[in-house]
């Protein structure tokens, strides 16, 4: 069951991700073009999802939109990840600099996430580049907690000990013998803020605070064209349904990679 | 159990401290300038300087911060720039619909999430385990700003049984305000319950597997009272837990469902505050949102030692 759960979200992003890259092949309508007289035309042959209020091809802007959201996304759970390992290799193996960082990593996940990414894009600027900082700001701590729970667990284990007995440097026993052994919760948290990824960068913009209003990804589109949903119910349904697809994909994905990997969990979790 | 106390009193401080210099870092570091955007582009450098020294920003940092944190412990936030007024009472107008609107969903997903993470944990590996861990997944993927235009045309414009926006005029009677905040807090109660599934599931798994749960099956009780009785109180403790969490996540990080239902909520004074660069707004509403999560997090732990004698060391 899990087996073919993960399979098929892996196809589905695949999927996406090959729609996203070859974008410009699969859509061929140009996604900023304009048709005042096309605006807001239901799903057809001509416009497989319908126009939006100016006339846009929906289907052209998912898919180019999908390289927007996703490479948002994929940034912010690579820095985070990256970012939330250190951190917690860190705090995990050095037992004096375990409490104060894990003190900042409590008042940083003090504030809720979508708060304190609004706050951070507002400082930093809104561009594309300054929201995916922010997103990995505010996921490096829950990475970081993470991994330093697992680490206290792997650090204690025999193994640990005997490399330590060898004389091995610390920087290697890090690298070459703890890191290893947390690859799998890296992983999934890594899917996992994948995914919340998505849908934050979608409320940001939604909110007017995201990425600039016409670079189009996928919350930019629901932003823009939501007050036309009573009489278009295309222009929200689509974006949405990407969001969603995607998402869920990447969370199917992460859990059913855990329990395959952890057979331990399988049982609570 | 004195010395758990003091250890638990010390790291909260530490936390609200480390919340109170990031919060102050942050809104300094911001890129555009608050007094030339109050002041508009005529100003003079006079005049900048005069509103600086008014608002004591020609002083060095640490000075600031010190003046900053002197002010928030006797409860003075400073003065909006915009809204003419204390940052306290801008705050306090917004409490209400913010407050409930996070009671009412954190109700809402707890009676749902808790009864179907029972029934979960309960028929571990079979189908409604299945279909209910898949909706909690899906649950979790749904942008709420999306759900809550889906139900505002469903239950607004088609059925038009609740408003669309708003929280009734000014003034309005308690049920009402209560009638508008149904809708909003539908949005944030089922995708919320999701993350309630999944705990409450992971939660009764745990304590179905104890020793004395064995002992109840085995003295012959009916597998209801193992279940409801004896499993549930210890797995509740976990999930209490999350529940609380989720409502002061929920003061300030509703800030989506609230703008979609324009409601004149905490997260969209905020939201307004950012757009409109008013900081005092800003930082103010930042700290207090944060402090209060570190406080409920705080009076979490102190339940946990009066409820669970295990923690009494």
């Amino acid at each position: 069951m899990h087996r073919r759960i993960v399979m098929v979200s892996a196809v589905v992003l695949f999927v996406i991700a090959v729609l996203a890259l070859g974008a410009p092949w699969f859509a061929s309508a140009d996604p900023n073009d304009t048709a005042v007289l096309d605006r807001l035309k239901p799903p057809s042959s001509a416009h497989l999802m319908g126009t939006d209020e100016l006339g846009r091809d929906m289907y052209a802007r998912i898919v180019h939109g999908a390289r927007y959201s996703l490479a948002i996304a994929a940034l912010t759970a690579l820095g985070s990840v990256l970012a939330g390992t250190v951190l917690g290799l860190v705090a995990g193996f050095f037992r004096r600099l375990d409490a104060p960082l894990m003190r900042v990593v409590d008042a940083m996940m003090s504030f809720p996430d979508i708060l304190l990414a609004i706050a951070l894009v507002a400082i930093l600027g809104p561009t594309l580049l300054n929201v995916v900082l922010a997103l990995v700001l505010v996921y490096t701590p829950r990475v970081a907690r993470v991994v330093r729970a697992s680490t206290l667990v792997v650090r204690e284990l025999l193994f640990v000990e005997a490399v330590r007995a060898l004389g091995v440097r610390t920087s290697r026993i890090l690298w070459r013998h703890i890191l290893p052994n947390l690859l799998s919760p890296i992983m999934v948290q890594g899917s996992f803020i994948f995914a919340y990824a998505i849908l934050a960068e979608a409320g940001l913009s939604f909110l007017g605070v995201g990425v600039p209003p016409e670079i189009p990804t996928w919350g930019t589109m629901v932003a823009g064209s939501q007050q036309y949903a009573d009489r278009a119910f295309w222009v929200v349904l689509f974006p949405g349904l990407a969001i969603i697809f995607t998402a869920l994909s990447l969370q199917l994905l992460g859990d059913g990679v855990r329990d395959l990997l952890d057979p331990k969990l399988k049982k609570t979790l | 159990m004195y010395r758990y106390l003091a250890s638990r009193l010390a790291g909260m401080l530490a936390v609200l401290a480390i919340v109170a210099v990031i919060v102050f870092v942050l809104t300094r570091a911001a890129s555009g300038d608050p007094i030339s955007v109050l002041l508009g582009d005529q100003a003079t450098a006079e005049d900048i300087a005069r509103v600086q020294k008014d608002y004591g920003l020609d002083k060095p940092l640490p000075v600031q911060f010190a003046y900053w944190v002197r002010e928030v412990l006797q409860g003075n936030l400073g003065q909006s720039i915009f809204l003419q007024r204390p940052v306290t009472q801008a705050l306090w107008e917004r409490a209400e619909p913010t407050t409930l609107l996070a009671l009412m969903a954190v109700g809402l997903a707890a009676l749902i999430g808790i009864p179907c993470g029972i029934v979960s944990a309960v028929y571990r590996g079979r189908a409604v385990d299945q279909v209910f861990t898949g909706v909690a997944m899906l649950g979790a993927s749904i942008p709420s700003f999306w759900f809550g235009i889906v139900l505002i045309q469903l239950f607004a414009v088609s059925l038009g049984w609740f408003p669309a926006s708003g929280y009734g005029a000014p003034g309005a009677p308690l049920a009402e305000r209560l009638h508008a905040l149904v809708l909003p807090a539908s949005v944030l109660g089922i995708l919320n319950s999701a993350l309630i599934i999944r705990f409450t599931r992971a939660s009764m798994l745990d304590v179905l597997g104890e020793d004395y749960v064995r002992t109840a099956r085995s003295k012959g009780l009916p597998e209801s009272s193992v279940v409801l009785k004896h499993a549930l109180r210890n797995a509740l403790v976990p999930i209490v837990t999350v529940l609380g969490l989720t409502v002061a996540l929920m003061i300030g990080g509703a800030v989506v469902t609230e703008t979609v239902f324009g409601l004149p909520g905490v997260g969209n004074l905020v939201v307004n505050a950012v757009l409109r660069r008013d900081y005092p707004v800003i930082q103010g509403a930042l700290l207090v949102i944060a402090a209060i999560y570190v406080l409920i997090n705080f009076s979490i732990d102190l339940l946990y030692v009066a409820v669970d004698p295990r923690v009494k060391l």
